[in-house]
């Protein structure tokens, strides 16, 4: 007994993680093998599983629709995640100069990002980009008609883009703050060498802020391959399938026909892929990230 | 003598005339991006006072012949038990909990990482931050199997919501106090050690007043994450009068757009007020949490 206190005495701090590893085990650990369990199955919510096959992962990349759907999540990702870093620092870069009400700025570039991920954005960028909407009344007033950007599959997907690079915000606070810790000195030195401001961006600034250039980057990636609402909610996946995502079709398999298995399975495609691209970056960090505290 | 006067003086107006001209374009790519980010939010302010006919002839956000008529059809039922205010607050039935039991599992969590070594710490922590990783999609279909099997589709009190907050499943959360944490002095542990504390007391009474900015953050960021939560109310809320305000929103939009759009606006300004309304109580601490903890966006 005084062998087991003493257990518990040394590992208390366990004891505060508790939680956690049970949340870990029953929310995380059991429900992610179990997915890679069911991906292997023809698992259907009703019916059962009768059998294991590897049909689902082959009709992953034989099949047209999955095939496009992939296809469409990369164009989705590489669209919005360099569109948006790069609007995310120049507007920081600007507003890292002594600007007057820098405070209002910040506000306002801000709020979209907070509200952003709400169903009544989504509803707002709807009204916005309809065929007869916001946008459309805009073109007619300088005397041009709009591209119908909701309903011609050559736009829609952009409209979506859109939705997500417009809150660009909390990327570039998180920029804000890592300009503001380049030192000043590196700069005056700079430009007594006489280097200009672009050089100075390019020699100075951005090598410093390339951690949180790489955290941008991983998260945004993150959550641009996942995307759901704006495609669910704007075009729910048309016009002709333009914006189905992968996620809106791991959606339409899981919960409208039912199949646990091929839905699984696409998900785990989809992961794989983010991990592909999780790992590329943390690989290739040696080479372009710089820590501070640590040298190169 | 004054030759050389002018030609300085000549130089330095140059310069300033430089810097006045990079300055005037600073202010206008600021101010034209501001009105591309705030310009569809007051639009869709003064679209709620439209008249349907109005909404999308003219730009201008302020109508011109204002009208309440969207709100007055935004409080009617959609036929069912139904209504936004009944949905507002069916969304704070999980909301509000959510927020409570994330904050008090993620400060144990993060309390438990940061000051104490026990056997597997450094696995468990590697895992937690690796989770930071996983995404949620991957998880969808056997969590909505699991919770189907437990019975809590579709459970009044929430429960595939509400449940998992108990258990710190919110890396990002952990994550943000231990960097937090990190920069606590531990003096002040072990001198509430020495006075007699043990690991509980001196979490509520020296670590949690100091953590306080950490965990208002933490609230403000899963507040507005949870009351935007729409997949997780889409799969796991199946009976009309339990709907939330996000699947409220999406219905009226089903049903509505193409010719009721001041009401279907109406709606969803009515649903994101409490977010506008936080967001500015508190629009520093967003700022702070985000920079110092590094949180998604």
């Amino acid at each position: 007994m005084t062998k087991f206190k003493k257990l518990c005495k040394d590992n208390i701090g366990f004891f505060f993680c508790l939680p956690w590893l049970i949340g870990f085990l029953v929310f995380k650990l059991y429900p992610f093998c179990s997915s890679l369990f069911y991906s292997f199955t023809d698992y259907n919510l009703f019916k059962g599983m009768t059998t294991f096959t590897l049909k689902n992962y082959v009709n992953v990349f034989a099949n047209e629709t999955e095939r496009t759907a992939l296809i469409i999540t990369f164009k989705y990702a590489f669209m919005t995640v360099p569109l948006k870093l790069v609007f995310a620092l120049f507007i920081a870069y600007i507003l890292n100069f002594k600007i007057k009400g820098v405070n209002f700025f910040r506000t306002a570039y801000y709020i979209p990002s907070i509200l952003g991920g709400s169903v009544a954005i989504a509803v707002l960028w709807k009204a916005l980009f309809k065929d007869d909407g916001v946008i459309h009344t805009l073109f007619a007033l300088f005397g041009a008609t709009s591209p119908s950007f909701l309903s011609d599959p050559g736009w829609a997907l952009f409209i979506i883009c859109l939705l997500r690079v417009w809150q660009f915000g909390s990327a570039m606070v998180i920029f804000l703050a890592a300009l503001k810790g380049v030192p000043n000195d590196l700069y005056e030195a700079a430009s007594i060498d006489g280097a200009g401001k672009w050089k100075q961006f390019f020699s100075i600034t951005i090598p410093l802020i390339t951690p949180v250039i790489f955290y941008n980057l991983v998260t945004q990636l993150v959550q641009a391959f996942q995307e759901f609402n704006g495609p669910f909610i704007i075009t729910q996946g048309g016009p002709l399938n333009s914006t189905t995502l992968m996620s809106l079709l791991i959606y339409n398999n899981a919960f409208k026909v039912y199949d646990m298995g091929k839905a699984s399975a696409q998900a785990w495609v989809l992961f794989v892929i983010l991990m592909i691209f999780t790992m590329i970056a943390f690989w290739s960090q040696k080479h372009w990230v710089y820590y501070q505290d640590e040298g190169r | 003598m004054t030759e050389k006067t002018k030609t300085i003086s000549d130089s330095q107006r140059k310069i300033r005339n430089r810097r006045i001209r990079s300055e005037i374009i600073r202010y206008t790519v600021l101010i034209l991006v501001g009105i591309v980010m705030i310009y569809p939010l007051i639009w869709m302010i003064g679209a709620t006072f439209k008249s349907n006919s109005e909404i999308f002839t003219s730009l201008n956000p302020i109508p011109a012949n204002p009208t309440l008529q969207g709100y007055v059809d935004a409080m009617a039922n959609y036929g069912g038990k139904i209504n936004i205010w009944t949905a507002m607050l069916n969304t704070y039935k999980y909301v509000i909990p959510e927020v409570i039991f994330t904050l008090i599992s993620c400060t144990l969590t993060a309390y438990g990482f940061s000051r104490f070594n026990f056997k597997g710490r450094n696995l468990m922590f590697t895992l937690m931050l690796a989770m930071l990783f996983l995404p949620q999609v991957v998880l969808n279909v056997p969590q909505y199997m699991m919770f189907q099997k437990w019975g809590w589709v579709g459970s009044e009190l929430y429960l595939p919501l509400v449940v998992p907050a108990l258990f710190a499943t919110e890396s990002y959360f952990v994550f943000m106090l231990v960097q937090f944490l990190r920069n606590i002095p531990r003096d002040l542990d072990e001198a509430a050690k020495i006075d007699g504390c043990n690991a509980m007391q001196i979490l509520i009474k020296i670590i949690v007043p100091m953590l306080m900015p950490a965990i208002v953050s933490c609230a403000l960021f899963k507040f507005m994450w949870s009351s935007n939560n729409f997949l997780g109310p889409l799969l796991y809320v199946n009976k009309p009068a339990l709907y939330p305000a996000t699947i409220f929103v999406k219905l009226s939009m089903d049903s509505d757009a193409g010719f009721n759009w001041n009401r279907v606006l109406a709606i969803s300004l009515i649903s994101i007020l409490p977010n506008i309304t936080v967001f500015f109580l508190a629009q520093n601490q967003f700022v702070d949490g985000i920079t110092a903890g590094g949180v998604k966006g």
